[in-house]
């Protein structure tokens, strides 16, 4: 079975973000950037399915300028087989991701998609679940658990209040949660080897998707900053403190 | 305008996040009819018709929306959607599953999770884990909007008088199938929704000392909640999980004991009203956003709070 993960190329989760003075972005200038965390927990997945003898191939898709190809070979360097870069000057929104996306699968026809839930820079977290009502394929979405079996993917999936197990009959998609593995490091002669695995250039012209504006950003703020509080030195100051100044109800109720 | 909300529930009681909901929406403007999917769910409706500002309530009854499966729900939501100009819900898990679909289905954008709403086209929404606020605007017809509930003020769950059509279009779940839940029981109130979370991180140091953290919340009437290193740390189950990967909570009052404040978590319950820290690092960033900060064993202070609540 063919496995196709698509992974973006967002903010490292480790640098601090700023806001550019003209208030039209988050300031990317000069700003490490990495492999989003859910789509490298998405490529760690297929890696494992690969190495117990369900997958047989593992392509790695990215759309956006140039530089999405530096992720694209970390992917390769992890253990993906081949890459599709979909060439765009900017990242588009999730609606186009997943039409382009469809064209991809159209042509591939993998048994299993899987991605991260969302990318840690916009919040999404829609391209899974559009990728799959735009296939028609059924959907295991945040999943903590996978397992592939007799044509059918068994998917545990994290919801409010617990977990929630689906059966999807392939081909399907899933999208990952953070618990779904904890994924490894690129070895040195494995990041040499992925410079020479195949890289495929598409344009969305070549996939006949035309990038159509359904959202624009107007303006991007830094959230209200909370006032430096004080501190108490007792229990009973915490106390006196709640009841009289923040005038809270300490007591459970009906 | 034309407003439709989708409810959530557990087929019994109507959840309250719901309420946040219909906040927002009235903020939009214009009527508001409810879609209340689910199986042997009557009692959801009957809770919604109570529900201040409503027109109508939408009641689709049918063992397929039993589990609220994305593949069936969404068609049922696109079947519906010619009458509405906003088609908007909390952001519950289901939701998160389901609307995307819906807004693909309907070929438009989704505006994910608003905090603010500008004009029936123009919302604030966070981004980089709430690290910022984009003012966002969209040119599709309809509107596919999920709402974080706990940036909105309920509205009042009784003196409504809306009316209840049943909805008899049903659809089935496609090659999805559910097979089990295991979903946790408790006593106390769900995080969401709660007052007053008291939350533990790493300091907590053991499962077992979670005890001394529901001790107190018991008292409180408090929901129980955790950082992503204390469920990392295998201490509580991932559900309790308060964080930008978590629950997004904005209770009245928020507890955090031995919590450091890593970014991650601060992006989950900063909205809240008043801030308690406890922590025996008086460096700790959860300092910062703290508006009353105890310095100490938190071994000795929570059974001392507990005593004295």
């Amino acid at each position: 079975m063919k496995i196709i993960v698509s992974v973006k190329r967002v903010i490292d989760y480790n640098v601090k973000v700023r806001v550019k003075t003209d208030n039209s972005d988050v300031d990317l200038t000069n700003v490490k950037m990495s492999l989003n965390p859910f789509c490298e927990i998405a490529v760690e997945e297929a890696i494992r399915l690969k190495e117990v003898g369900v997958a047989s191939e593992i392509v790695v898709v990215s759309i956006g300028p140039n530089a999405v190809q530096e992720q694209l070979r970390t992917a390769m360097a992890l253990g993906a087989d081949r890459a599709i870069h979909i060439e765009t000057e900017m990242q588009p929104e999730p609606l186009n991701v997943a039409k382009l996306l469809t064209k991809i699968v159209e042509s591939e026809e993998p048994g299993l998609v899987i991605l991260g839930k969302q990318s840690i820079d916009s919040d999404n977290n829609q391209v899974g679940q559009m990728l799959a009502a735009l296939t028609g394929w059924p959907q295991g979405t945040f999943a903590s658990e996978v397992k592939i079996e007799d044509g059918k993917a068994l998917v545990t999936r994290e919801v409010d209040g617990g977990l929630r197990s689906l059966s999807l009959t392939l081909p399907a998609v899933v999208t990952t949660d953070l618990r779904l593995n904890e994924p490894r490091y690129a070895k040195l002669p494995d990041i040499m080897k992925a410079k020479r695995k195949p890289m495929e250039v598409k344009t969305p012209a070549d996939l006949s998707v035309h990038l159509k504006k359904h959202i624009s950003q107007l303006k991007v703020e830094t959230p209200p900053q909370r006032q430096v509080g004080i501190k108490v030195d007792s229990v009973d100051a915490l106390i006196d403190k709640l009841k009289n100044e923040a005038k809270i109800i300490l007591r459970k109720l009906g | 305008m034309s407003i439709l909300l989708i409810a959530e529930h557990d087929n019994n009681k109507l959840n309250p996040v719901t309420l946040s909901a219909v906040t927002a929406a009235r903020q939009i403007g214009g009527e508001i009819t409810i879609l209340v999917a689910g199986s042997s769910c009557q009692s959801v409706a009957n809770d919604a018709v109570k529900v201040m500002g409503l027109s109508k309530v939408l009641l689709a009854d049918s063992a397929v929306y039993e589990k609220g499966l994305a593949e069936s729900l969404s068609a049922l939501i696109v079947e519906l959607a010619a009458d509405y100009s906003h088609i908007m819900a909390a952001a519950s898990s289901t939701i998160k599953d389901t609307m995307p679909r819906v807004a693909a289905l309907l070929d438009v954008g989704q505006l994910t999770e608003i905090v603010g709403v500008e004009s029936d086209d123009t919302f604030k929404r966070p981004i980089y884990a709430g690290n910022a606020i984009a003012t966002v605007h969209s040119h599709d017809v309809v509107k596919v909007i999920t709402v974080r509930a706990s940036a909105f003020d309920k509205v009042e769950a009784e003196g409504g008088n809306a009316s209840i059509d049943v909805v008899n279009v049903v659809f089935d779940m496609g090659r999805s199938r559910f097979v089990s839940e295991a979903l946790l029981k408790s006593d106390r109130p769900e995080l969401a929704v709660a007052n007053t979370v008291i939350s533990g991180g790493r300091g907590m140091g053991s499962a077992e000392s979670f005890n001394l953290l529901e001790k107190v919340a018991d008292k409180l009437g408090a929901a129980v909640g955790a950082s992503r290193a204390a469920v990392d740390a295998g201490f509580v189950s991932n559900d309790l999980q308060v964080g930008q990967t978590g629950k997004i909570v904005a209770p009245e009052l928020y507890i955090a004991v031995g919590i450091s404040g890593a970014i991650q978590h601060l992006a989950g319950m900063k909205e809240s009203k008043v801030i308690v820290a406890i922590n025996k690092d008086e460096e700790a960033p959860i300092f910062q956003v703290a508006d009353y900060g105890l310095v100490g064993d938190l071994f000795e202070i929570l059974p001392e709070l507990e005593a004295k609540l």
